[in-house]
């Protein structure tokens, strides 16, 4: 296509225009998290103005004992919502690609989608619901840490079947049949051949689940008990109560951890390509 | 030929694959001697690959018998089968290196790891890929990816080899190359071969035998020249390299000969056939066994009149387009001996084409 067309404005006018359309788009992103990092050296108590810098809030932090350990139950609940997610959405996955025909498939595939498309808040007032009649009839599970993890699993299943269904799709199957031709059987073509093609799928699916429970609210709030509130529980509780700077110190903390860990993937990821490069080269070089 | 009298080393019998109503495979029976390199040989969807699928145990015979060596394989799962397939895709496992792959196979049978590490060491050398070792298949060329999916199907010496379309995925010059190291491949190691291909020449050149298959049928199972040859039918004279087909009428037959009339001519076949009287048959002639020339030939068989319609020069061959009255395109393709003939042919030229007696080949079917 090099049929150009002629330019309504001019090149330069358009080059501008560009520009400005990206500037915007960036603030608007990008702004309001600049704002609260400033804000968070802020040495006023109100929100709204300017007292001049302090680290005040970032020392309180170390002593803030209920964001702490709501930081802890988070990251304990997230780690074992992604490692079961992708598990069990490892085998819903492989079922439902290998398995092509068996009764119900259609409905099974059909509930393990649902979580995606229904709100949020139905699905966790219905688990309230569920596990408050539970409770009533066996005398567990008491609400705590243990249904968080429950809520979160359930949600975080539906995505990392899908990621992982979508790889595992992917996949040549000729590979797998080879493995097997070659004498390996059913259980071995599985762990030895196909886990092994799928692990980048196995690991976003895992690093997706794991932010989707650690930012979770909604269903947090529901199927939280006394003694088990999750970070984004205490923000929220506090945001509630009014801006508070010891929030917006959290915040800063997040995503100064965020981006540390972004730069230090994207710099493995390329590494790992540059490898890659190198060696196809070599291996050019050599035939 | 399979002329012993022993049951053959693999045995299809009868075997039937049906998808739902559909016949993908239907009835075929095949013997195939130990040490020999088979060829499946037909168009797209004409149920090859189902067929070899059979073989490897992947999927099993609506109905039907494969027997192995003595052996019936049926309920045997492919990683029992002393059976190697090479897929058409080559299917190497893309995490492992060249020698872990080619070792795959025979670490699932618990051999001894330093018997291993010599048996991948000889299989490298075999396919001369021993420099590549370390390699994974991604750092490899399309044909080295193909001598290690051979290498890693030869390791674990199967009783049968099946090759899925081995060349497909090559360009046509290093497919001619890899034809020829492949079979010299194959004939070191002694294994026998069933291959499934759609290329006639792959199929010619690599196998001592070939079955023709269209629609889920065996047409014809011979050697390449007797298929060549003496095709069985029209189907297998038009599919097998270039052919010139006459239909018309057996109107004489007698103890040593046959004549047909067709619209262009009348052909004298010589050799054994009878038929009766007002029998519809056809006559093939194939290009390469006529000869042009610019006087009428003698006698009143076996010869076409006709003008130069197109003319393609080949350099080793000149093929010749001549349209004749009935309006059929005759095709012939002459072999250039000498560097100049005396007298050249050019378009729109009216030649006399003939052949002999015993190279047509009639077809009742
Ligand atoms: N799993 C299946 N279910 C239903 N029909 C099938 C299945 N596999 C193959 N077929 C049908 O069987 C017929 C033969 O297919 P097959 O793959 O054996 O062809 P082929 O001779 O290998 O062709 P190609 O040269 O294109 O590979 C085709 O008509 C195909 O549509
Ligand atoms: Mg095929």
């Amino acid at each position: 296509m090099n049929g150009k067309k002629p330019p309504i404005f001019g090149d330069a006018f358009n080059r501008r225009f560009g520009k400005a359309w990206l500037a915007a788009g960036f603030a608007f992103l990008y702004l309001p998290i600049i704002a609260l990092v400033i804000y968070s050296f802020n040495d006023s108590p109100l929100p709204t103005t300017w007292g001049g810098f302090t680290l005040k809030w970032y020392g309180k932090l170390m002593h803030d004992t209920e964001m702490i350990s709501g930081f802890w139950l988070s990251l304990k609940v997230a780690f074992f919502t992604a490692c079961a997610s992708v598990v069990l959405g490892m085998f819903a996955a492989f079922t439902l690609v290998k398995y092509k025909r068996f009764t119900g498939r259609t409905m099974f595939s059909g509930m393990v989608n649902a979580p995606l498309v229904m709100p949020e808040v139905i699905v966790g007032l219905s688990l309230l619901l569920m596990l408050v009649s539970v409770q009533r009839w066996l005398g567990f599970p008491e609400r705590g840490a243990m249904t968080i993890w429950m809520g979160h699993l359930l949600l975080g299943l539906a995505y990392a079947t899908v990621v992982i269904q979508a790889r595992l799709q992917d996949l040549n199957p000729q590979i797998e049949e080879a493995a097997m031709d070659l004498g390996a059987k059913p259980h071995q073509v599985f762990f030895l051949v196909t886990m092994p093609m799928i692990g980048q799928a196995l690991a976003s699916a895992w690093l997706l689940t794991f932010t989707l429970s650690l930012d979770d609210v909604v269903l947090s709030a529901f199927l939280s008990g006394p003694g088990s509130t999750t970070m984004p529980l205490v923000i929220f509780s506090r945001a509630r109560l009014g801006l508070n700077p010891s929030v917006n110190a959290v915040a800063t903390v997040i995503i100064v951890v965020v981006c540390i860990a972004v730069v230090t993937a994207s710099y493995l990821i390329a590494r790992a390509e540059r490898q890659r490069a190198r060696e196809m080269a070599a291996a050019q070089r050599a035939s | 030929m399979v002329a012993s009298q022993a049951p053959a080393f693999l045995q299809i019998k009868d075997v039937v694959k049906d998808f739902s109503g559909v016949k993908a495979v239907n009835h075929v029976s095949i013997d195939i001697a130990k040490g020999e390199i088979f060829a499946l040989l037909g168009s797209s969807g004409c149920g090859k690959t189902t067929l070899l699928r059979m073989l490897a145990g992947f999927s099993s015979p609506t109905s039907g018998k494969i027997i192995l060596n003595g052996q019936d394989l049926e309920g045997l799962p492919p990683y029992l089968r002393p059976i190697n397939m090479m897929f058409q895709s080559y299917a190497l496992f893309p995490h492992l290196s060249v020698e872990e792959n080619i070792a795959f196979g025979l670490k699932r049978d618990g051999m001894p790891k330093d018997q291993i590490a010599e048996r991948v060491e000889k299989m490298l050398k075999l396919v001369q890929l021993g420099k590549y070792a370390k390699r994974k298949p991604h750092q490899l060329s399309g044909g080295q990816q193909q001598r290690v999916a051979l290498a890693r199907s030869l390791a674990k010496r199967p009783q049968l080899l099946l090759l899925d379309e081995p060349l497909g995925a090559l360009d046509k010059k290093l497919r001619e190359e890899t034809q020829i190291e492949l079979v010299n491949i194959i004939e070191q190691v002694g294994v026998t071969v069933v291959m499934v291909t759609h290329d006639q020449e792959e199929a010619m050149t690599m196998a001592s035998r070939i079955a023709i298959m269209s629609e889920g049928n065996i047409l014809q199972i011979g050697a390449p020249s007797e298929i060549y040859e003496t095709p069985a039918n029209r189907f297998v004279a038009d599919f097998i390299g270039n052919v010139n087909l006459m239909d018309g009428t057996l109107i004489d037959d007698n103890p040593d000969h046959v004549i047909v009339e067709c619209a262009d001519c009348k052909h004298y076949v010589g050799h054994g056939i009878t038929g009766t009287e007002g029998m519809a048959v056809s006559v093939a002639v194939r290009p390469e066994k006529i000869h042009v020339t610019r006087e009428k030939p003698d006698g009143e068989y076996n010869h076409v009149r006709g003008t130069i319609k197109d003319m393609v020069y080949f350099g080793s061959h000149t093929v010749y387009h001549i349209q004749l009255g009935s309006g059929l395109v005759f095709k012939i393709s002459e072999s250039n001996v000498s560097r100049h003939r005396d007298d050249p042919l050019t378009w729109g030229d009216e030649v006399w084409a003939s052949w002999t007696p015993l190279s047509q080949v009639v077809l009742t079917q």
